[in-house]
């Protein structure tokens, strides 16, 4: 069920160097393994979501992305520049998950001031304006909300006008209205062509703005596809069906179905999890003596946790 | 005719290369000015110790050589605040860490190296604010003396404090409290009385340990235009190690503050 590497990449078509590539990222911190083998390849242009529960390394991964930290193994590069390089030359910028700001600065004095490490900048009206809070920057930092506080910190990210922004969980702590108006203002930026990459841990906040998602579990990348394709795998379905003294031979062609996760016996009835209900209906009722057919919906989020806790995806 | 060719928008977005940058400079110095406890604990302390202490009648007759006596307590003071002034804007970098700012600082342009000289020099320009207000209220107050080694002393007060820039540094990223100053505050008290600066060591046991102590050497160099004696080997030994040890420090914890992990 894994089908990493399955989606098309512009880029393979010989246009320049990929946005972000990493190969074979490992990262431990004493023996936590918190990356543990990450590839990724995201094409120009692309807006990725960075999905997994907390702890499945995604905050680890964004560090050695932004050349924050240093990988064990592995390497990074982000527009075909080592990360520091790209950082240097404000052909990347992030939105970090919390901290980063000076509460006695106000909003307008903290965008003049970031502006001024930068050669050539955007204007600080323009970045505020872009961030939906140019109403605000005579306001202190310490004084925003969380949303607004994120919004600024988009804004600072927005200064070198990168090719690439990179977003780790940039709507924790913010309410529904701050979350949407959040969204609005980065959709709004991405539609310009910008190279986006987001980690959540809200598979439909992935679902809602991504192109594309990949699925990050204990470090490892276990689902990589479009939003419908990974939302599919979590979404999957249980088809129940009496059928007394399942044979081995029955339970391999359930498994064998594509799309089937698990199959189980439980006392007279089968248990099949799967992503495609019909086709395991469709088995059941021909191929085999199964009677009293049930589809029942796994919940989203049930799935989804299934999907990122277990060992190693079946 | 001539051929125009689009520059490659990269080669327009090299990094800053200057190691000073003005308009982060304006903005520390304001933020500084906002920060009334810093205002108080600088501008205002140590002149009024200064009244209380230095401004006795018989210390505006008494000479100590090339000043009288409220001189000299006016020096040993511009000196301590001074040391306060540069040691909390060196401590400053303890609570832009905790709060994340050097780490954001790390996604743009900006040189390590730049961050720490802007600090050095906004705690460079605190100091000498406090040294001309001490300075201002002196004059007024009866301290009086040969104008050279006046200007001399005060100036040796303030170019020496930034020994205590490099404290703050060591001690802003040496210690983990957003409150730093709440440390180096009585800390620097403590400095000042046991190097001499509040009160003369005279002889003795207490006159030995201030030997080794970081305010003691300053404060023999700072005075010796206004008592007109050359400083000895001991306050020059005193002064070289503690910056030695200060700076050290505080370019080791730098470097380990932005190395890559």
């Amino acid at each position: 069920m894994t089908f990493t590497d399955t989606f098309p990449l512009p880029a393979e078509a010989g246009t320049g160097p990929l946005a972000i590539h990493l190969r074979g990222l490992h990262k431990s911190f004493g023996a936590v393994r918190a990356v543990d083998g990450i590839d990724l390849a995201v094409a120009p242009g692309e807006v990725v979501a960075f999905l997994g529960p907390n702890g499945a390394g995604k905050t680890t991964t964004i560090d050695m992305l932004l050349g924050l930290a240093q990988p064990d193994a592995g390497s990074v590069s982000v527009l075909g520049l080592d990360p520091s390089r790209a950082i240097a030359e404000g052909r990347v910028s992030a939105v970090m998950q919390s901290g980063g700001l000076l509460k006695d600065l106000t909003v307008g004095e903290t965008v003049e001031l970031t502006a001024s490490f930068f050669r050539s900048a955007r204007s600080a009206t323009e970045v505020l304006t872009r961030a939906g809070i140019a109403d605000i920057a005579d306001r202190k930092v310490g004084k925003c909300s969380g949303g607004q506080q994120q919004r600024l910190r988009f804004a600072l990210a927005l200064l070198p006008d990168p090719d690439v922004i990179v977003l780790d969980e940039p709507t924790t702590g913010m309410d529904v209205e701050g979350r949407r108006d959040f969204w609005t203002a980065l959709r709004a930026d991405a539609a310009r062509g910008r190279t986006i990459l987001f980690a959540t841990h809200y598979l439909e906040e992935a679902d809602a703005y991504a192109d594309r998602i990949v699925l990050v579990s204990r470090g490892r990348v276990v689902a990589d596809g479009s939003a419908a394709q990974v939302k599919n795998l979590a979404s999957g379905r249980v088809v129940t069906a009496t059928l007394p003294d399942l044979t081995a031979e029955q339970d391999a062609a359930l498994r064998a179905i594509p799309g089937v996760q698990s199959v189980e016996q439980r006392r007279d009835r089968v248990l099949v999890h799967t992503s495609d209900s019909d086709g395991v209906a469709r088995h059941l009722l021909t191929a085999t003596a199964a009677s009293d057919l049930e589809i029942t919906a796994r919940g989203l989020e049930d799935a989804f946790l299934a999907l990122t806790t277990s060992g190693s995806p079946a | 005719m001539t051929t125009v060719v689009d520059a490659p928008t990269t080669t327009a977005r090299v990094p800053r290369t200057g190691l000073v940058n003005g308009p982060f400079l304006a903005i520390e110095l304001r933020r500084l000015l906002r920060n009334r406890r810093t205002v108080i604990f600088t501008l205002i302390m140590p002149p009024a110790f200064f009244l209380i202490f230095g401004t006795a009648d018989m210390y505006t007759t008494q000479s100590v050589g090339n000043a009288n006596v409220t001189a000299f307590i006016m020096v040993s003071m511009a000196l301590y605040g001074a040391m306060l002034a540069t040691t909390s804007g060196g401590a400053s970098v303890s609570v832009e860490r905790s709060q994340g700012w050097t780490r954001q600082l790390r996604l743009t342009p900006l040189r390590p190296a730049t961050y720490v000289l802007t600090k050095v020099a906004v705690a460079m320009v605190m100091g000498l604010a406090a040294v001309v207000v001490v300075a201002a209220v002196g004059l007024v107050s009866g301290a009086s003396g040969d104008t050279w080694a006046l200007a001399g002393s005060l100036a040796l007060a303030w170019v020496g404090s930034v020994v205590f820039a490099a404290f703050g540094l060591f001690m802003g990223y040496l210690l983990p409290a957003e409150n730093v100053m709440q440390i180096l505050g009585p800390v620097l008290a403590l400095l000042a009385f046991a190097g001499g600066l509040f009160v003369p060591l005279g002889d003795g046991l207490f006159a030995d340990i201030a030997k080794v102590v970081p305010t003691y050497g300053l404060a023999e160099i700072v005075r010796a235009p206004l008592t007109g004696e050359a400083p000895s080997i001991w306050a020059v030994v005193n002064v070289v190690g503690w910056a030695t040890v200060f700076v050290g420090g505080a370019a080791w914890r730098f470097r380990r503050d932005t190395a890559r992990v």
